[in-house]
């Protein structure tokens, strides 16, 4: 990290923060309740990146079901849209069948190796800026001091007896909180329907029960979580701060207290130095414990609590710039490059330290799902054909002694068009069609119109009394869809499927 | 009970006044929050007891006020789901089958009914793939005994085979040659020789042309001159490859000389028209059906 020497000629006087790190591991006993945490706003480049993701972030989420995306014929016009009813997930151009799955799966990967890449190179930077639990409670935080004033306000409001005050100041915080949470859980069921029009039905009284049920729980888990359980959310509930051992190493950056340079600290250095007495940097003003909204003190080294939010270095680097001197005595580093300069070597960051075995195999791993799933999905046909064989019975035996087996064909038409395929057996002598439902006719091939964006599964009797086939166990052979034509004059698609003809095998 | 509450040195809590082997019980309340959360149940649990069944009583469980039954609840989702599909119902009860073929909503309907009603009422004979055994024909096959058009088969459904209960019901009786001492065990022999040869099988060329003469005067009347059988008697086609009791000339003569003939009941007065026309379709969808009669 850069460091900027502040230029002031005379240092300022430090305010000394009367903070304690209520959840520091010796002031913390299991069998007391939890004492509140009230930070303190701090300014900086990290509070403005952190308003900067809160914007971004929150506006994806509130935004995105309202982005509208036309698609051809009866398909829903929504960008973003989970369509459980009709079995169909929509990201803007791209359309997944519940049988496509797998690209799921594959955003789970990414998302689950991603995190680990993001963990190894940056710490817990999720946990700091990303996640919605951090976001809504930075959101709820700053609702509090705009309503009931910065953090010392707010120590007395919570000491001061209850007055109409007090109460009208608690009543229009709950009121936005609730709010604010109501309209969390109103936007996620937005990604599940129509948008407009189910915030027409919500208004209305007539949106189905379960999506009331949605927002009533997601607006309980919002308020609760965001307004009063806060940092035990992370704490006490969320796994991910004990991988955090698995996921961090030497090179990962840690929101640190450079102690080397920090310690020994006093409240009134100059007082100390004139006193002969070595001074460290820290002046142990409490101003990081101030700002802390794990009510953790970053001098206590990397603990499990710290949610690597970096507020304590915007608050540090304040000091330090009053103080006179160089910044980042709180700041992001490693393990490593904090042990060379306890050893007294004088090393800094550099974005090499990016590059290491480790996260190249994750990047790697990260890359290649991706481009994987980039792969298939430009290549993939909006055709799709899956064969069930009837199990019970296997085959049948014929009058003629011919032998018959049973399949249901699935055809699935992803385009949003009406298409006509042919449906034909290819590879078993003497096999004749039968399709259930028609006009009972037999043939070597069938002429099957798909609705658009429609499965259409239909009953087919393969028979054939060919005596190579009919005294075989199993026989391989393949059923063929192809498109007859294509308005729009591409390629027709075409399909094969493996499928095996069961015969008697001289059993009776 | 201890009048004067005492406090623990260590942790400030209060102590239960219970002491043993010198170490005392301390007092820690239990956390508000499960308190409330076993209180709100309690009152909970008062209600659910007054409003549905609860209470053992001599004779059966208190009603409960709201009148609730799981029995009440079951007829209330089989009345809802009946309900649900009555139009659909009334529309198979009311038209023809070659109609009902010709409408695939309703055909998928009835082949998803029939599938149903199979489950339940016919798999214990025909088997759960409707591919039968020995005596039990297999629905999945193009060989009919009574006809394979929707029509035979819903009539066969309706009045049975062989049903003493229903007047109207398939019948016929093949005689027993042999235990009646109609034909003698060599006539048998020869007449069993020759109904092989009617499905190009191998026989005894001699007996075979002895068994003709037998034959054209004891079976033909049934199973016609060329053995094809008679779906007027539910006479089995002796041609073909498809043998209900077993092929073979082993099984032919046992056939001949006390023959088995299958018994299937009536449906008629155990399940509704609607079912039973659901089920000839379903038996008709197998891949053996007929074209109907009437187009």
């Amino acid at each position: 990290m850069v460091r900027i020497i502040n230029t002031l000629d005379t240092p300022q006087e430090v305010d000394r923060e009367s903070a304690v790190p209520v959840n520091k591991a010796e002031n913390r006993s299991l069998y007391a309740s939890r004492e509140a945490i009230h930070p303190k706003e701090a300014h900086g480049f990290y509070r403005r990146l952190k308003w900067t993701l809160l914007i971004v972030l929150l506006g994806i989420y509130y935004v995105a079901p309202w982005l509208r995306w036309t698609r051809p014929g009866d398909a829903p016009d929504q960008a973003i849209l989970i369509d459980m009813a009709n079995r169909r997930f929509y990201f803007f151009f791209i359309e997944i069948w519940p049988q496509e799955f797998y690209y799921i799966a594959g955003l789970l990967i990414m998302a689950g190796v991603g995190l680990f890449l993001v963990t190894s190179l940056f710490g817990r930077a999720w946990c700091g800026y990303a996640c919605p639990q951090t976001v809504w409670t930075d959101l709820y935080i700053w609702v509090e001091s705009k309503i009931e004033g910065d953090r010392n306000a707010r120590i007395k409001l919570d000491a001061a007896p209850w007055s109409v005050s007090k109460l009208s100041k608690r009543a229009l915080k709950m009121f936005v909180w609730l709010l604010i949470a109501i309209a969390t859980g109103g936007f996620w069921v937005f990604y599940f329907a129509d948008a407009p029009s189910l915030f027409h039905d919500l208004v209305t009284g007539q949106a189905p029960s379960v999506a009331y049920f949605t927002i009533a729980v997601l607006t309980a888990t919002t308020f609760t979580f965001a307004g009063f359980m806060r940092e035990q959310v992370c704490t006490y509930m969320c796994p991910w701060p004990r991988i955090q051992g698995a996921m961090l190493d030497e090179e990962s950056l840690i929101v640190t207290y450079n102690a080397w340079r920090g310690e020994p600290r006093h409240a009134g250095r100059k007082k100390a130095e004139a006193q002969g007495l070595k001074a460290g940097d820290c002046v142990d003003c409490n101003a990081c414990v101030a700002v802390c909204p794990m009510g953790i003190d970053i001098r206590d080294g990397n603990q499990l609590e710290c949610i690597n939010c970096a507020l304590c270095i915007d608050a540090c680097d304040a000091v330090m710039d009053k103080t006179g001197k160089p910044r980042g005595l709180i700041n992001y580093t490693t393990s490593d490059l904090y042990a060379a300069n306890v050893a007294g070597k004088n090393e800094h960051w550099s974005w090499r330290h990016l590059i290491r075995p480790r996260t190249i195999i994750y990047f790697t791993a990260w890359a290649g799902v991706g481009l994987a799933m980039l792969f298939t999905l430009v290549h993939r046909t909006q055709l799709d054909v899956n064969v069930v064989p009837d199990r019970n019975p296997l085959y049948v035996t014929l009058s003629d002694g011919a032998i018959r087996n049973g399949y249901t064909v699935k055809i699935l038409n992803k385009r949003q068009e009406p298409r006509t395929f042919r449906l034909s057996v290819d590879g078993l002598p003497g096999a004749t069609m039968e399709m259930v439902g028609d006009t009972g006719a037999k043939g070597t091939s069938f002429e099957i119109p798909v609705d658009p964006d429609k499965l259409k599964a239909v009953k087919i009797y393969v028979s054939t009394d060919d005596p190579a086939i009919i005294t075989k166990e199993r026989s391989n052979f393949e059923f063929k869809v192809e498109e007859l034509y294509r308005k729009d004059g591409a390629a027709p698609e075409s399909k094969t499927y493996d499928a095996l003809f069961h015969g008697p095998n001289g059993k009776e | 009970m201890a009048t004067n509450i005492e406090k623990d040195d260590v942790s400030g809590t209060a102590t239960t006044g219970h002491t043993w082997d010198g170490i005392k019980e301390l007092n820690t309340p239990l956390p508000k929050w499960w308190l409330y959360t076993f209180y709100a149940c309690v009152i909970w649990a008062i209600g659910y007891t007054i409003l549905y069944p609860a209470w053992p009583l001599p004779g059966g469980a208190s009603r409960g006020v709201l009148g609730w039954t799981s029995r009440g609840q079951l007829e209330q989702q089989m009345a809802a789901a009946a309900a649900s599909q009555k139009e659909t119902v009334d529309k198979i009860a009311a038209m023809s089958l070659p109609d009902i073929l010709k409408d695939p909503k309703l055909l998928a309907y009835a082949q998803a009914g029939g599938s149903a009603a199979f489950k339940v009422n016919c798999v214990q004979c025909h088997g759960a793939g409707a591919a039968g055994g020995k005596g039990y024909p297999n629905l999945n096959d193009d060989d009919w005994l009574w006809g394979g058009t929707p029509e035979a088969i819903y009539v066969t459904l309706q009045h049975g085979i062989r049903y003493s209960d229903d007047p109207n019901t398939r019948d016929s009786q093949m005689p027993s040659f042999g235990i009646d001492g109609i034909l003698t065990p060599e006539q048998i022999d020869q007449v069993a020789n020759y109904v092989m040869t009617l499905s190009g099988e191998t026989a005894d060329a001699g007996k075979a042309d002895a068994g003709k003469q037998i034959f054209a005067e004891n079976c033909a009347a049934c199973h016609g001159e060329d053995g094809k059988g008679n779906r007027e008697f539910g006479a089995p086609n002796l041609s073909d490859k498809l043998w209900l009791y077993g092929g073979g000339i082993d099984n032919v003569k046992a056939q001949i000389h006390k023959p088995s003939m299958g018994v299937m009941p009536a449906w008629t007065k155990r399940l509704d028209d609607a079912a039973i026309k659901e089920l000839a379709i379903y038996v008709h969808s197998l891949g053996g059906g007929e074209a109907p009669v009437t187009q």
